[in-house]
């Protein structure tokens, strides 16, 4: 039987999927990844954009190594295109946890002519060639990512210990058996692993964590007035990123994030949800993807995501 | 207890399996709007009329355009009553590693076979790395029953001939459940078919919902791996030294003898520490930091383990292997072992038998073993290695070998002899004739 309630205007299915109480394993198993490539690899790296998942990542590497200081530093890859509150909150949490922060400029690399702005004005896919060219840089041997398999059908296939080539590639037919919770981190100089200890997270997971943990994330995750106007079905802001062109009206919207990525290519989605618990609820009502909901860049086609991964993408 | 059941597909190349994982994806609601648009986009393209549910599952380029599985895809879903994490693993045989990768961590498996064509050699090779492996319950899907009219009596004979089987590698009946389903059109899947009204037992979805889940033994003897030790040296923590590590088998007490098996240092354990604050005891797969009341040198690598119940560190290591790489195997091999949190080096001493799936029997003393073979080996390793026997502690009982070369993963150890224990609890060849 399926029972309706209405809260807040909106209807609650609950016979909809729910999601399975084990966040504590899930927890348990980020531990144990953080702490194989601390005892495995000698410069690790995680790769921090101020998003939920990759804050999400923090808070599990602070918890792996307490009361130790987490022993790696973060990188993040400006697209010049961010949102400012995420840049606070990113800068906030580095402070806070006394940690030491690398960020790889797109900007620079436009300015001095190594990438050449896109015609469609979208930033995300020159974030490539900054990051591999950091992890060369540094000589990161393991990069943290916040990457989940239910994000996509192509990152369903990914391991949780991710090989990648001296071109930084993800090579899929290649993928080396991944048994038990034995991880296999070898690799030969200039390549480096991918990481994702977030890997068997669901969305809803990473929110029910957050709820539990009382985890800060950036203000625009929550349900906010803002300017937008509608490109491609999405809500977008306006910003140096181009828009609104002719033709575009701009409104006055309540809006939220559901992902955090560079503002010419991540939409926000309507929403009064102005809290973790409203947020949860409405994702669990949600008939789209997060992706799909609001990245212009994973819409192009139908292996958008498997093409980046292969060119070094995250 | 959580209410989760890990399981994975397994099977012959194109008996259904991500077709069959598409439709538990739709049947339970778990597509969204925006994932079942792609892919009837892409099934309208390819000129069918229905959308092709294997799709949701195979998410490379080339999987879809070969209409194949090359690797394992995740899945995750639930209903009221479960949650699943799904592996849905390739069927060919050139992957059958990543169909022990998708195995290596299920408590259930979904064998499927097309009901036109019942258990082939590839049914057989699955079901035997799924009873190695220790997969404790199967379920048998008799797939594409529309195919056959629906017929009753195909659907009887593929069963027992199963059975046969199934009992031979271990498995008891109420382990193993036979459902005559279609992953195409949806019968069994979720729903209970009008079309075979002769079948009266579970759907795969309400069998899958309410099937008992095999847990980990809690009174199994205290395992932990340390992975590393946690030595703040700030102001606030000078003097704090405490090994971080997941409980691999048993349950870590305040209070507790334990052994250093390097070592055979014995101490008791002072503290549980977590950033939460400090537990009295910790179960089965939680991630602690351990503190113990001597000095003792500990470092990663090390398995903690309860005293008197600790195993003894050996050199020489009796082990089946899953072969999971291209290049052949033969006895003095040098290779690397990754046991626990321990990477040592290894040389095949001996290779004692090869498993041959046709006769369900083993080949004595072989020369090699080829890619997914399976084999029983006698390992010699450099650093004394703690381990358990896999079938009495599945985590510290297996390893994987790595290549020291170009750092491959070549196979899947399982400590002790599974694979004689299967082979010869049946009388194997003269019992068991699984046909030509
Ligand atoms: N008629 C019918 N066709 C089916 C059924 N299940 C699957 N098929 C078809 O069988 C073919 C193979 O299906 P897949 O789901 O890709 O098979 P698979 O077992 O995942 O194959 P691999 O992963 O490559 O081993 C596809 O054309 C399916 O549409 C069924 O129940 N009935
Ligand atoms: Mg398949």
């Amino acid at each position: 039987m399926t029972t309706e309630t209405i809260e807040e205007g909106k209807i609650i299915d609950e016979d909809a999927p729910v999601v399975a109480d084990n966040i504590e394993a899930l927890e348990s198993e980020a531990i144990h990844i953080f702490r194989e490539v601390a005892g495995e690899f000698d410069r690790p790296v995680i790769l921090f954009s101020g998003g939920k998942d990759s804050t999400v990542l923090l808070h599990l590497a602070i918890k792996a190594f307490w009361p130790a200081p987490v022993p790696f530093p973060l990188l993040h890859v400006d697209t010049g295109h961010n949102f400012p509150e995420v840049l606070e909150f990113r800068d906030r949490m580095v402070d806070r946890h006394g940690l030491r922060l690398v960020v790889a400029k797109v900007q620079d690399y436009i300015d001095d002519g190594r990438l050449s702005e896109r015609p469609d004005g979208t930033r995300n896919p020159l974030q490539t060639v900054p990051l591999l060219d950091a992890i060369n840089e540094n000589r990161f041997d393991a990069v943290f990512g916040g990457g989940r398999r239910d994000e996509e059908r192509a990152r369903a296939k990914e391991r949780i210990f991710s090989l990648r080539n001296a071109f930084g590639q993800w090579e899929p037919r290649r993928q080396r058996p991944e048994l038990w919770n034995l991880y296999n981190g070898r690799h030969s100089a200039g390549e480096h692993v991918r990481v994702f200890p977030l890997s068997n997270w669901t969305e809803a997971d990473v929110w029910r964590y957050i709820e539990r943990e009382d985890i800060e994330l950036p203000s625009i995750y929550f349900a906010h007035t803002r300017e937008v106007f509608a490109r491609d079905g999405m809500w977008l802001t306006a910003g140096p990123w181009g828009g609104p062109r002719e033709g575009e009206t701009v409104h006055r919207k309540q809006v939220r994030y559901r992902t955090v990525g560079d503002g010419s290519c991540t939409g926000a989605v309507e929403s009064g949800a102005d809290d973790v618990a409203s947020v949860i609820a409405e994702v669990s009502a949600s008939r789209l993807t997060e992706r799909g909901a609001t990245r212009a860049d994973d819409r192009i086609s139908e292996s958008a995501m498997e093409d980046r991964k292969r060119e070094g993408y995250f | 207890m959580s209410d989760l059941l890990r399981l994975a597909t397994a099977g012959s190349v194109d008996d259904g399996k991500s077709t069959l994982v598409g439709r538990l994806l739709y049947d339970t609601k778990s597509v969204l709007a925006d994932q079942l648009d792609a892919v009837t986009r892409a099934s309208v393209d390819k000129g069918l009329s229905t959308p092709d549910l294997s799709l949701l599952v195979d998410g490379l380029r080339s999987e879809r355009e070969q209409g194949i599985t090359i690797d394992v895809a995740y899945r995750y879903f639930g209903t009221p009553k479960r949650s699943f994490v799904l592996a849905d693993t390739p069927g060919h045989v050139q992957y059958t590693r990543n169909t022990v990768t998708g195995a290596s961590t299920a408590q259930l498996g979904v064998l499927l076979v097309d009901a036109r064509n019942g258990v082939v050699e590839q049914t057989r090779r699955h079901a035997t790395v799924l009873a190695l492996l220790g997969v404790p319950r199967l379920v048998l899907a008799v797939n594409k029953i529309d195919l056959v009219g629906y017929d009753q009596s195909a659907f009887e004979l593929i069963a027992k001939e199963f059975a046969a089987y199934a009992a031979a590698l271990g498995y008891t009946d109420e382990a193993v459940t036979t459902i005559p389903v279609s992953a195409l059109v949806g019968d069994n899947v979720a729903e209970s078919s009008a079309n075979t009204p002769w079948y009266t037992g579970p759907t795969l979805l309400r069998h899958l919902e309410s099937v008992p889940i095999a847990t980990d033994p809690h009174d199994a003897p205290f395992r932990f791996p340390v992975q590393y030790v946690i030595r703040p040296r700030t102001p606030e923590f000078p003097d704090y030294r405490g090994y971080a590590g997941q409980v691999a088998s048993g349950t870590a007490t305040v209070g507790d003898r334990v052994t250093v098996a390097s070592n055979g240092a014995t101490s008791t354990i002072t503290a549980i520490d977590t950033y939460d604050g400090p537990l009295h005891s910790a179960a089965t797969g939680r991630s602690v930091t351990v503190r113990l009341a001597d000095e003792i040198d500990i470092s990663r690598g090390d398995l903690i383990a309860a005293e008197p119940d600790a195993p003894q560190p050996s050199t020489e290591i009796e082990a089946t292997l899953c072969w999971l790489a291209e290049k052949e195997l033969r006895p003095g091999a040098r290779l690397l072992v990754k046991h626990g949190t321990k990477t040592t080096q290894a040389m095949l001493g001996e290779l004692t038998a090869r498993f041959d799936e046709q006769s369900l029997s083993c080949v004595d003393a072989p020369e090699n073993l080829s890619l997914n073979e399976i084999g029983q080996v006698r390992l010699r390793v450099a650093e004394p290695l703690p381990v358990d026997d896999y079938r009495t502690d599945p985590r510290n009982g297996s390893f994987i070998l790595i290549d020291a070369g170009d750092g491959s993963t070549l196979a899947a150890g399982l400590v002790g002899s599974p694979l004689r224990a299967l082979t010869s609890a049946t009388g194997a060849d003269t019992d068991v004739s699984p046909g030509p």
